[in-house]
């Protein structure tokens, strides 16, 4: 039994200690927006964060989170509504989507340490996310996007 | 070439219009726009469409609320194809966008053929969907006109609502008070005006994709999250061979220490699609996914365990030198004197490696029994390819299976051959329970229907003022549908059958005096593997060796590569075109030659070691050219062999556009996986089994890699032509043209590694 925190919810977990947290998020948890793409950490389909960190579930076994504060993409935002995921829409970024969950989660984490990323940061930060459809360009435009967005709340 | 549409254009393009009535008719609170099948009643359309006497694999509803729901038989894997199909329709019905559903659709007969691939889907509906928004515009217009008491011709509709002078109706009270049953025979329907194409106001306006936001806040449900009570999870454990191993035995004692592990199972497969297969259950996917790794499964294998990539391009270059094998696409008078009557011949040979699908979402399946049919839950392409095949393994009549559809993490091709829905429906009926398969990564890998390797040999012949008098393009490979759907393969002039999907691209546009296109069926990579579709099918590798070819046939003749394109692009004989699909024919690609040489300052001053290339392709068919032209910008490093993609730019004309954006992401997507196949991906098959099999040594281009990229559509009303493969099919031979002309290395493999340019570069100087 593994106590954790899910999406600001205090859950306990069933699965063995050495589960990999995304199956525990997808199975046990019934929250299926964390996506299973490798199993090795180099596609990051299934990043989460966690206590506000990006990190692989793939290969985290669940106990190495025990009485931290995960989050999923579900939990990113209580209406669907970041910055980002607003602009993953207004730049029509998704394709198949599959990897988008991924995407989001690490570009949120990507937001915090660089608030007005550049190519470069956002080449070395995205880099570990795949979009097999290829949708990097649009990805890119999001991101700088919602960078703007925020910044000019903040100025504002 | 024979149509690539298959053996039956009709099946594929589900209704066509010139045989075809069209009924509309109360279904419930509103009515049923639909064609009808032949034979159908046109003069009671209400008793017709009670009875479902409708084409109902094209058909939209308006309900008595107004709301217009389009139903989509097409996958959505990243294409936003629900969006594009519905506003074909919505505009010529002159629907409010706001009112537009799209439903994507379980299988059902009633759907006739479900397949999504060949960048067929917008060409195929798109007249069809013309025809049914323009009969409903109608019927509209002349019940709104009653309700409003003017004549129909007063009258006009925008935006759901009929008006005529001050006055106006809306579409849902139409619906509720107006009696909109219509009946039109083939000529009728034939008769109706389409609006000219100045008068679109949803086709080729851009839109938001219906698809995208539950794409962004993990509500998006994918195959891979189906769920139903009391599953049981399941990995298999996949054979050395894909086509001839056998179970020995079974030992399952390691696995027994793993918490919720139940058991492990050999299936047995009346389809044989899935021989030697393990599966290994447990309680939870992770669970069964640690039992597989423990289960030790001993196989007899055939000897395809020993069969390697080099020994599948030998095969074909031993068939590319006997003249009489294979199938002719072209054979035209006097090739072969042509030939022998040279001034000189050109002649070089051009391999492909095997390349992984790699769709993110590994394949799945959810399968159970539930009053009396299976139900089969998971992402998939074709499904009237699979349905015949589940019914067979489960000894059931194909009435008693059905899929249910669900979003696709990728497709790609991948998921056209939905072999892996059978294992699952085999596992489930042996444990008379439901089972949910997931395959991991190097499971997916290892049971991909790849890329098959190609060899490819091109001759042109020219006389002596070195203009061509023949050319000849043979090209080996596996052939996906003659092993999974051999009655879609035509035949060729010399009678015997080929794979369409195979050798489109070679039948090019050039104008090339007598010119032979020859396919060859490598029967080793039929059987050491499954051939599978993978985006841009038979152009991904065709066009690498023609366009590598005209390349060096421009430099061998001392002309400028463009020159020489726009030379051979003349638009004569069988390249001068034809309607509805081929207006124009090579001039409209000459004309994108032309624009990307010009956008990408074809001919100016370059950086040392820095060069352009180009390539032109017609996409997917000559029966569908998509006109599109790539100029790649390299840089070489001389030293490492490393190639710098820096810039493509991308002239299309695909025609009419549907929805822009869209279209544009489709080119961005499609680009950039020709650049990464053809300078990041590709495996190799080592005995009877792929080598890489995940992403510590399977590597896609990744955001860094993404080059500038400057892509432009030719402003064209012609027939919408497809957009999710073309690209694609352009970019790698750019590439090889381009390394060649930054530093004279010619590279004849793809993909393009750095010893392979180093040794070019090496040859250069011996």
């Amino acid at each position: 039994m593994t106590r954790l925190t899910i999406n600001d919810r205090d859950v306990t977990v069933a699965s063995g200690e050495d589960t990999p947290l995304l199956w525990v998020i997808r199975d046990e948890l019934g929250l299926t927006g964390t996506k299973f793409g490798c199993g090795i950490g180099l596609c990051g389909a299934c990043t989460v964060h966690v206590d506000g960190r990006a990190i692989r579930s793939c290969i985290t076994p669940v106990a190495a989170v025990a009485g931290a504060r995960v989050t999923t993409i579900e939990g990113l935002d209580p209406a669907g509504a970041h910055p980002l995921q607003k602009a993953w829409v207004e730049t029509q970024a998704p394709q198949c989507g599959y990897c988008q969950s991924g995407q989001i989660m690490q570009a949120a984490t990507l937001l915090k340490d660089f608030p007005d990323p550049s190519d470069r940061d956002i080449d070395a930060v995205m880099g570990g996310n795949l979009c097999r459809c290829m949708a990097y360009v649009r990805i890119r435009k999001a991101i700088k996007l919602a960078a703007a967005q925020i910044g000019e709340h903040h100025d504002g | 070439m024979a149509s690539l549409r298959g053996p039956d254009p009709s099946a594929a393009a589900p209704a066509s219009p010139a045989r075809r009535g069209f009924l509309i008719g109360a279904a419930g609170a509103g009515f049923v726009l639909a064609f009808a099948r032949p034979g159908a009643l046109l003069a009671d359309p209400a008793a017709a469409v009670a009875a479902r006497a409708y084409e109902p694999n094209l058909w939209c509803r308006i309900d008595a609320d107004g709301i217009v729901t389009v139903n989509i038989i097409r996958a959505e894997m990243g294409q936003h194809v629900g969006t594009a199909l519905a506003r074909i329709l919505a505009d010529e019905l002159e629907a409010d966008w706001a009112d537009v559903r799209i439903a994507h659709v379980d299988t059902d007969p009633k759907w006739g053929l479900m397949v999504t691939g060949g960048s067929w889907s917008v060409w195929q509906s798109f007249p069809l969907l013309s025809q049914a928004g323009a009969a409903g515009r109608i019927a509209l217009i002349e019940e709104g006109a009653k309700l409003l008491g003017v004549a129909p011709s007063a009258c006009r509709a925008r935006a759901s609502t009929v008006s005529a002078g001050g006055r106006s109706i809306g579409y849902a009270e139409i619906v509720r008070r107006g009696n909109l049953a219509r009946s039109y025979s083939a000529d009728e329907l034939k008769a109706l005006p389409l609006k000219p194409a100045a008068e679109r106001r949803l086709v080729g306006v851009d839109t938001q994709a219906i698809d995208v936001p539950a794409k962004t806040d993990g509500t998006a449900i994918y195959g891979i999250d189906a769920k139903v009570p009391d599953m049981v999870f399941a990995r298999p454990k996949i054979p050395p061979t894909r086509n001839g191993s056998k179970v020995v035995s079974i030992d399952d004692s390691a696995a027994k220490a793993v918490p919720g592990y139940r058991s492990s199972l050999a299936l047995e497969d009346p389809s044989g699609t899935v021989p030697g297969w393990v599966m290994v259950f447990a309680d939870s996917f992770a669970a069964a996914s640690r039992a597989a790794d423990r289960v030790r499964v001993e196989w007899h294998s055939d000897d395809t365990a020993q069969v390697s990539e080099q020994d599948i391009l030998d095969h074909g270059a031993q068939q590319i030198a006997d003249p009489a094998a294979g199938a002719t696409v072209f054979d035209d008078e006097g090739v072969d004197a042509a030939f022998a009557a040279a001034d000189s011949v050109l002649e070089r040979t051009y391999t492909t490696a095997s390349v992984l699908h790699f769709q993110l979402e590994p394949v799945n399946a959810l399968a159970f029994e539930k009053d009396g049919r299976w139900e089969i839950h998971t992402g998939n392409q074709w499904q009237s390819l699979i349905l015949p095949t589940l019914a067979k393994a489960l000894g059931v009549g194909e009435d008693r299976v059905i899929m249910r559809t669900y979003l696709l993490g990728g497709g790609f091709g991948r998921r056209l051959n939905g072999d892996y829905a059978v294992p699952a429906a085999l596992a489930a009926k042996a444990l008379g329970r439901p089972v949910k398969m997931v395959l991991t990564r190097a499971d997916d890998a290892r049971f991909d229907s790849f890329r098959s390797p190609s060899i490819q040999r091109v001759r042109m012949a020219f006389d002596p003022a070195g203009t061509v008098t023949a050319m000849q393009h043979d090209a080996s490979a596996g052939w996906p549908t003659q092993v999974m759907v051999p009655a879609f393969m035509p035949k060729g002039r010399n009678g015997a059958a080929y794979d369409p999907f195979a050798i489109a691209g070679a039948d090019s546009w050039y104008t090339v005096g007598a010119q032979r296109v020859r396919a060859l069926s490598n029967d080793l990579a039929n059987r050491a593997f499954r051939p599978g579709w993978l985006r841009s099918v038979g152009p991904g590798w065709t066009n690498w060796a023609s366009e590598c070819f005209i390349d060096e046939a421009a430099h061998a003749r001392g002309v400028d590569p463009v020159a020489f394109r726009l030379r051979l692009l003349d638009g004569k004989g069988r390249n001068a075109g034809s309607a509805p699909n081929a207006v124009g024919g090579a001039a409209r690609l000459a004309a994108v030659v032309r624009r990307a040489a010009e956008k990408a300052g074809w001919g100016g001053p370059l950086p040392k070691d820095t060069g352009l290339g180009i390539a032109a392709t017609f996409g997917q068919e000559r029966d569908m050219p998509t006109w599109i032209a790539c100029v790649a910008r390299v840089r070489v490093d001389r030293a490492s062999g490393a190639v710098a993609l820096e810039k493509l730019t991308l002239v299309v004309d695909a025609g009419t556009i549907v929805h822009p954006d869209g279209a544009l992401a489709q080119t961005e997507g499609a680009a950039l996986w020709g650049a990464s196949m053809a300078l990041h991906e590709g495996t190799r098959f080592v005995d009877g089994q792929v080598q890489d099999t995940n992403l510590d040594t399977y590597t896609p281009l990744r955001i860094g890699d993404v080059p500038e990229m400057d892509i432009e559509f030719v402003a064209s009303t012609e027939a919408a032509v497809g957009l999710g493969e073309p690209a694609t099919t352009v970019v790698g031979p750019a590439i090889g043209n381009a390394v060649f002309a930054a530093v004279g290395a010619r590279v004849r493999h793809l993909p393009i590694r750095p010893d392979a340019v180093r040794e070019a570069l090496a040859g250069n100087r011996a």
